[in-house]
């Protein structure tokens, strides 16, 4: 027993060494960027785009500030507010319209005006029900990241094999334990791809929120950027938001994908593996 | 020690069994008797509604008319696909049914390595997917699940049809062991006939329309204790003498297009 545990281990750490192996790959993509970005900064100058050094400089500097901790939780703090919300809305939405069709009928349409109205106009709205609080940002990010998830849990929910539906009946399964053993197994592989999106587009959104509605946090700071015509910082806070959306990214979605991928990669041949 | 048709009480009875899928009748008026520790071969043109039989019988679909009444502890399944859930691996698979009646884990963990024993799988083939494995060694999950909760009843619906000729034989005499070993009556749909009478105590042949069983013939002799020429004797004598058996020849013909 011993040995297989021992085993266990291994394999777990195997796949931690892959993980961070994978990391080589990204950082190689990110000198790429910064490397074009470079070039930009030759072409035009400092004032239309600060080389990247300059701009990782400022951001040390703000990252220094504890007001400026304060600013990027603010944000982080209402993106993901809105984002669980968002997820516990869509991901229970979704599963009512995937395991009933007379709901997905019902919420189709709904989801199209939904999708087919612009995020900016939903701050509009949302401006004006709440005015310049919170409860602007987390309903505009709500709106823009339930249907992502929605979408992604229903196809789950749909696409389950009937099949296996019946062995566990034939098992003597009742409704309850052939959600939770089969269905609910089945819609997590649709469900966490989703969740990634929602959470980018959470982020995105609530600083595109507080920029317009002037509710502080990282859209305001970019906000005053602005208005000081300052684009060194307004890059640097750019550079924050998207560092904070990684972090979260490849400490948190991606480790819970790949335990629930790891059949798939099983499947996988040597040397294709991610 | 072997089955007593007469006397005692049997282990699943269907009587006036009906069924229709969006108002098409697919079955009418089935009686379906087993005695205990039969194992009974269900034969019939393909689309009769064999399947639909049995997934009544083993409680998946609700039957439109008629009674389903079991007198067994506890049946399992094997399908003609593996039906394996891809996400777990061979053994919690294996385990599956075993998770449903809420056995602690450690339990599971014995009895379906037990079970995948019997069936002849690798103990290094339990840790892996169902995507890793050969077809026969997906088969054979799919039997050790069934065998895995200690059934007293087994469904087997057309189980071995995707296999290759020898593996079939091998997965038919394991069948044949465990039936007699663990003395559980089954009801096993098949579409071959040389398959019905090496497993069966009995075949029952279904009507093409599925209006009821057209008859059934007892295999003389115990199964395991036919060798392969009493087989093909006792088939070809089917086929050519008996008129119960014309159909399920002409869908053969039609089969092998
Ligand atoms: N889920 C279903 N919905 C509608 N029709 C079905 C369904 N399952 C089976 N049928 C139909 O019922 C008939 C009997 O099917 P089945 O029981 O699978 O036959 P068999 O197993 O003897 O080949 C077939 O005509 C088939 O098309
Ligand atoms: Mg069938």
């Amino acid at each position: 027993m011993t040995t297989a545990r021992a085993d266990a281990v291994l394999d777990r750490l195997g796949r931690v060494g892959q993980f961070l192996w994978s990391g080589w790959a990204g950082l190689a993509g990110l000198a790429l960027f910064a490397a074009l970005w470079q070039a930009g900064h030759e072409r035009y100058g400092d004032f239309i785009l600060p080389a990247p050094l300059a701009t990782l400089a400022a951001g040390l500097t703000i990252a220094a500030d504890p007001a400026a901790w304060e600013l990027a939780g603010q944000t982080t703090l209402r993106a993901v507010e809105g984002f669980a919300l968002a997820a516990f809305a869509g991901a229970a939405g979704g599963l009512a319209a995937g395991y009933s069709p007379a709901t997905m009928r019902l919420a189709r349409p709904i989801l199209t005006v939904l999708l087919g109205v612009p995020p900016i106009a939903w701050i509009v709205l949302a401006m004006i029900w709440f005015g310049s609080t919170d409860g602007t940002i987390i309903t505009t990010v709500l709106v823009a990241a339930t249907p992502v998830v929605f979408v992604g849990v229903a196809e789950g929910a749909v696409t389950r094999d009937r099949g296996l539906d019946d062995m566990a009946r034939a098992f003597g399964a009742g409704p309850l334990a052939r959600l939770t053993t089969l269905g609910l197994r089945h819609v997590a592989a649709f469900l966490f791809p989703a969740l990634t999106v929602a959470l980018g587009s959470a982020f995105k959104v609530a600083v595109m929120a507080e920029l317009l509605a002037n509710t502080g946090g990282i859209g305001g700071a970019l906000a005053a950027a602005r208005a000081n015509l300052d684009v060194a910082e307004a890059l640097a806070w750019v550079l924050i938001a998207v560092t904070g959306l990684i972090v979260v990214e490849y400490t948190l979605v991606h480790p819970i994908r790949s335990e629930f991928e790891r059949w798939r990669n099983a499947a996988r041949p040597w040397g294709v593996k991610r | 020690m072997t089955r007593e048709t007469t006397g005692t009480a049997p282990s699943l009875t269907l009587s006036g069994i009906g069924h229709a899928y969006l108002g098409r009748t697919v079955l009418d008026a089935v009686d379906l008797s087993l005695a205990a520790g039969e194992v009974a071969a269900l034969v019939g043109p393909s689309g009769c509604g064999k399947s639909t039989l049995a997934h009544i019988a083993a409680g998946v679909v609700e039957p439109s008319r008629g009674r389903v009444a079991r007198r067994y502890r506890r049946h399992g399944m094997v399908f003609q696909d593996p039906r394996l859930l891809p996400w777990a691996t061979a053994r919690a698979n294996i385990a599956y049914p075993l998770r449903l009646l809420g056995l602690p884990r450690r339990e599971r963990r014995e009895r379906a390595e037990e079970a995948a024993r019997r069936v002849a799988l690798d103990r290094a083939d339990l840790d892996k997917f169902p995507v890793e494995l050969s077809g026969g060694m997906r088969q054979r999950a799919a039997i050790a699940r069934a065998l895995a909760i200690d059934p007293d009843f087994v469904y087997f619906d057309e189980p071995f049809t995707a296999l290759d000729v020898a593996l079939k034989r091998r997965m038919q005499d394991l069948v044949i062991e465990a039936a007699r070993g663990a003395r559980f009556g089954a009801l096993f749909i098949t579409h071959d006939l040389m398959e019905a009478v090496r497993i069966a105590h009995r075949v029952v042949v279904m009507d093409a329309q599925g209006r009821g069983i057209a008859g059934t013939r007892a295999v003389p002799s115990e199964p395991g204790a036919r060798d392969d020429g009493t087989v093909y004797r006792l088939v070809a004598g089917f086929l050519s003498d008996d008129p119960l058996f014309r159909h399920i020849h002409d869908i053969d013909e039609r089969r092998t297009q």
